[in-house]
């Protein structure tokens, strides 16, 4: 798109477009609003005009023509590009042999009749129709019409080219560049698209139908009398077992289990978003503290024979210690209790 | 088993051909239909519509009772007349106390809803009411001006928009060749404001200036209207990547022996075929001798050849 004071022109189009026209008070009547459209739109056709006079034009007798450029502005097509046929079976055959195409003549010197002839079609040149006896050869069987053999011959010629052709097309389908007038489908008419086609069953598919309708009794097909020949069900329904639901030994708490182990495959897979930011952030400061009291309380602890792991100068430590070694010794808690258990029960029952 | 179909007449090919996937593609045909209900004012706008875009359009004159456009399954029977009348552009109009006078342009790519814009038409005027010379009036067919101004258009997303849609419907069909004799009218889109745009059809007059440019005059012949933009419904980025590829994107031929350079720009490489200087034969003619003189040696180099030709026959 050229700009020509300050226009955008696209000349293809015979477009120009004023980005920068705005009105400073939008007048009250109509027919001023309509003048000053029209001329601000003669100022642009203006400039499309002086445009297109410019180019370089060719004397005609209806008038100058001019050669207009390729359109500026993108707009969307309106079907998708064509896609490119892909090569029939020969061509990929002929390339890889390096077999390129002749231009052949389309009529021949026909030497029985001495005129020239079609190569193909209506009177063509040496047609079998045209010859009629056959002289007959020590090799051929007796009882056999040789020219209705040749006419079944040609028949079976026709027949496979036209099931090649048929492949080739189905290629082309199935890379989306089937010619527009063709259609591969036997249903519907050529403007409505193509239909996919119909699914063939395989014999499997078919026995595994057949094996389940038969299974479709009350009894599921037990003391239904089979068909001679008729083969035993491959492929028999699942049959789900569901496991219980209330907890109790054995078989109930596989249940659980089950579900535990779903849970923590999830929770183990999800476990980022598990972790607790604020107790992380704490951890991590508690330690961070210890590692300084560590490095600070170092000296002291050589001096008292504390024991390494001790972090605070023993003066400073709360004196708990002695009072658990008190308790230990006695074993008292268990003992403790059962004597008050004891006791209190008596009371109770006295 | 499949079975090869094709059409029994050459005419059904021919016409299935016209409608298949092409490299470079013909005009956009458009469809102009409307729904149950109607106005007068909107008739009108459908059928000066219809005229003007005579030769590339196809109007539906029944009522429509299962197409809305931006619905979801109310797109089903106009993207099958899209499909029906190979036709991609279409103009839907349809009256509702909630929405009076509404018209919805659309485009299809495939023969599928592309995007949609949907505008109120106000202030309408119809051709019967201009009055003007009619020597002036256009040729059914001339490719037309086009014309847009005002900033909205630019800056405002349902006008910008808007202004794609109105150029791919009025622009006709895209030519190499243009007779400048046959150059005749404009169509002129203004912002008024945000959501209005002013839409007038106007005959040029061609006045002499002097130059090979003529003067321009706009004669307004109508219609005119105002649109008013609702909703619009812009295509999807996908499905605008794969309709804006052109046939140049895909043909896009190595050029040979150019380059490009960041400092000198476009570099071309020339081959220049060996001159053979020692060969070739000096000019003669030096000016500075005496006339009688040059004559002699012209008349002696003449002779000369003659008697070796003479040798070479011999």
């Amino acid at each position: 798109m050229d700009t020509q004071n300050e226009y955008q022109v696209d000349l293809g189009n015979l477009m120009a477009f004023d980005p920068f026209h705005h009105f400073t008070s939008i007048p009250s009547a109509r027919e001023e609003l309509v003048a000053e459209c029209l001329s601000n739109g003669t100022e642009l056709v203006q400039a499309i005009v002086s445009g297109v006079f410019n180019l370089p034009s060719t004397e005609d007798i209806d008038g100058p023509l001019v050669k207009l450029p390729p359109p500026t502005t993108k707009l969307p097509r309106e079907k998708p590009l064509p896609k490119p046929k892909p090569p029939t079976r020969w061509e990929q055959f002929a390339k890889a042999k390096g077999i390129r195409n002749r231009k052949k003549d389309k009529v021949v010197w026909d030497e029985q009749t001495g005129t020239w002839k079609r190569r193909y079609g209506y009177d063509r040149v040496n047609d079998d129709a045209d010859v009629p006896i056959i002289e007959a050869k020590m090799t051929d069987e007796p009882g056999v019409d040789p020219f209705a053999k040749r006419v079944a011959e040609k028949k079976e010629r026709v027949q496979k080219n036209q099931k090649n052709q048929l492949q080739n097309l189905k290629t082309a389908a199935k890379a989306g560049a089937l010619p527009s007038h063709v259609q591969l489908a036997a249903t519907a008419l050529p403007i409505t698209g193509t239909l996919a086609a119909k699914k063939k069953f395989t014999k499997d598919e078919l026995g595994n139908v057949a094996g389940l309708a038969s299974t479709a009794t009350a009894s599921g097909g037990k003391f239904d009398k089979k068909l001679r020949g008729e083969k035993p069900v491959k492929n028999q329904g699942k049959h789900r077992k569901f496991l219980p639901v209330v907890e109790g030994s054995g078989i109930g708490s596989q249940e659980k289990e089950q579900t535990d182990r779903v849970l923590s495959k999830l929770i183990s897979s999800n476990s980022h978003e598990i972790l607790n930011v604020d107790k992380a952030v704490t951890m991590y400061n508690v330690n961070k503290e210890r590692k300084r009291r560590n490095q600070y309380g170092k000296p002291s602890s050589t001096r008292n024979e504390q024991g390494k792991s001790s972090s605070t100068p023993s003066k400073l430590k709360p004196n708990n210690k002695p009072m658990k070694a008190k308790s230990f010794p006695n074993k008292g808690k268990g003992s403790f209790s059962k004597k008050g258990k004891g006791s209190f029960s008596k009371k109770g029952k006295a | 088993m499949l079975k090869v179909k094709t059409p029994k007449y050459g005419r059904v090919k021919r016409e299935l051909e016209k409608r298949e996937p092409k490299l470079v593609e013909l005009a956009k045909k458009t469809l102009i239909l409307q729904g149950t209900k109607t106005s007068n004012v909107l008739n009108t706008v459908l059928s000066e519509i219809y005229h003007l875009k005579r030769d590339n359009a196809i109007r539906y004159t029944r009522k429509n009772d299962s197409i809305r456009p931006f619905e979801s399954g109310g797109e089903t029977s106009l993207e099958f007349f899209s499909l029906k009348t190979d036709c991609s552009i279409f103009v839907y109009g349809s009256t509702s106390k909630k929405r009076p006078d509404n018209l919805v342009i659309g485009r299809t790519y495939d023969h599928h809803i592309y995007d949609l814009i949907e505008v109120g038409v106000e202030n309408f005027k119809r051709m019967d009411s201009f009055t003007y010379d009619k020597k002036l009036a256009p040729q059914a067919g001339s490719k037309p001006f086009i014309v847009f101004s005002g900033e909205a258009f630019e800056s405002v997303d349902e006008l910008k928009h808007l202004k794609e849609v109105l150029l791919e419907l009025l622009r006709g069909e895209v030519v190499d060749n243009l007779n400048l004799a046959g150059l005749g009218r404009v169509y002129v889109c203004t912002a008024i404001s945000s959501n209005r745009v002013f839409l007038t059809h106007c005959a040029m007059r061609l006045k002499k200036s002097g130059t090979i440019v003529p003067r321009i005059e706009l004669v307004e012949i109508g219609p005119s209207m105002d649109f008013v933009v609702r909703r619009h419904r812009l295509p999807n980025e996908s499905l605008k990547k794969e309709a804006m590829k052109t046939a140049k994107d895909k043909l896009h031929k190595k050029i040979k022996n150019v380059s490009k350079d960041a400092l000198q720009g476009k570099l071309g490489k020339i081959y220049v075929p060996d001159q053979k200087v020692g060969e070739m034969a000096l000019p003669n003619k030096a000016k500075g001798v005496k006339r009688e003189r040059r004559e002699a040696k012209m008349k002696n180099s003449n002779n000369e050849r003659a008697s070796k030709k003479q040798k070479e026959d011999s």
